[in-house]
């Protein structure tokens, strides 16, 4: 998911309105922007949600990072408006979070500045094209897990925001595993950078969901607040048995020798990721955690005397307009 | 250090002869660049055939603690809904 390890915030609040809102929440009343909502559950959802958009953005990179080198026009295109529509997402999510009191701007500054984190995901490189493919099928079919439930989640904005992202990201995985099935059905050559890709991206796909259950230590009062609908594990899970089959009918193999089917639980066991790996990258330790944010800086930098310009103009107008009347 | 771009509200009338209805909101400097970003961040899949952008600081809201007294006016008045009113069967559809 593109939200790890969010820290929910103690809250000290008065019982009685605590309470009440607990119970709306229960009853599975939407919370919005104006009601009252206590201070833990306003700076936990502008940390998941802000880290939520970051994401979008960032993730951005990556696949960004193909554009000009895609295989075929029609690709090139398709890459485009997938690219195209992550920013949508993260425009989408950043609003959102705006309505909790902080704006985009400050959130940009936390993330360029460390105080804010995107997910890990987007600190591994795309090495070839197949990783197009990989990214598609497993990062945003690993994204859909997640946010799918967070339709449902207490806060308006929020779960509005991802009714609207989860209506593109069909497109996003569907064109992923497109580029999988040219590949895999491709040459030689071409097969085994399909499954390169799924070799590089299977585990950091499995860390999205965060750490496992019995070391995610705010995970209670999340789910309580209605903001964290499944564990990671349910998720990490139903992603496996989701994916293991599709990796079979693309004849790749899923980078896992304990990879086994589980009669009894339903469900495939399986590995679980490097948990040393995804602590070091979450400090930035990661491939390209230096890149994406230095990416970002330089886009924020070069940008700001456009955002300069289009202010100082609207500025300009509006005065004329004024003193014409 | 640049001020922050101003907040719109996004109202989009969808293919069906429809109300324009709420979709969202963004930054731009102004009227025009509002409508130029609401194109293309809310209607990406014909998602519209019109697109409203409103300034957020120009909208009043009421307000949510008021809730309950003021809606309260219209709970009491339940003759407004046609299940009122008991209409004897042989009087055919009303
Ligand atoms: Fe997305
Ligand atoms: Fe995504
Ligand atoms: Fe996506």
């Amino acid at each position: 998911m593109y939200a790890q390890m969010i820290k929910s915030e103690a809250t000290a609040d008065d019982p009685d309105k605590l309470k009440a809102f607990q119970a709306r929440i229960d009853a599975g009343e939407k919370i919005e922007p104006k009601d009252w909502m206590p201070e833990g559950y306003r700076k936990t959802l502008i940390r998941q949600i802000g880290q939520h958009a970051h994401s979008e953005i960032v993730g951005q990179l990556p696949e960004g990072n193909w554009i000009t080198r895609a295989p075929t026009l029609e690709r090139k295109a398709i890459l485009l408006a997938k690219v195209q529509d992550e920013a949508g997402h993260g425009l989408y999510l950043y609003c959102a979070a705006e309505t909790l009191g902080v704006s985009r701007d400050e959130m940009t500054r936390m993330l360029l500045d460390g105080r804010m984190k995107y997910s890990s995901i987007f600190n591994y490189p795309t090495l070839t094209w197949a990783d197009m493919g990989a990214v598609g099928w497993l990062v945003d079919g690993a994204a859909i897990m997640n946010q799918v439930p967070l339709q449902r989640t207490s806060y308006g904005p929020y779960a509005r925001a991802m009714i609207r992202i989860c209506k593109e990201e069909s497109f996003h995985q569907r064109q992923g595993f497109d580029i999988m099935m040219k590949m895999a059905n491709g040459t030689p050559a071409q097969r085994r950078m399909a499954q390169d890709a799924l070799n590089r991206f299977w585990y950091p796909s499995l860390m999205m969901f965060g750490p496992s259950d019995k070391d995610s230590v705010h995970s209670t009062q999340s789910m309580r607040w209605r903001i964290k609908i499944n564990t990671n594990d349910e998720l990490r899970q139903k992603f496996v048995d989701q994916t293991v089959p599709q990796a079979e009918y693309l004849g790749l193999t899923v980078p896992d020798e304990t990879l086994a089917w589980n009669e009894e639980k339903g469900g495939y066991d399986f590995a679980e990721p490097d948990w040393a790996e995804f602590y070091g990258v979450l400090k930035g330790n990661g491939p390209c955690n230096t890149d994406r944010i230095a990416a970002r800086q330089k886009a924020w930098d070069d940008g700001t005397w456009v955002r300069d310009g289009l202010m100082a103009h609207a500025a300009k107008r509006k005065a004329a307009k004024a003193a014409a009347q | 250090m640049t001020t922050e771009m101003p907040l719109w509200e996004v109202f989009i009338r969808g293919q069906h002869g429809m109300s324009h209805r709420h979709v969202g909101s963004l930054h731009a400097a102004d009227a025009e660049t509002a409508l130029l970003n609401a194109r293309d961040v809310y209607t990406r899949r014909n998602e519209g055939v019109s697109i409203w952008v409103v300034p957020a600081a120009q909208i009043t809201a009421s307000s949510p603690s008021e809730k309950g007294p003021y809606f309260e006016p219209a709970n009491d008045k339940v003759y407004r809904h046609p299940t009122f009113f008991d209409i004897p069967d042989e009087v055919g559809p009303m």
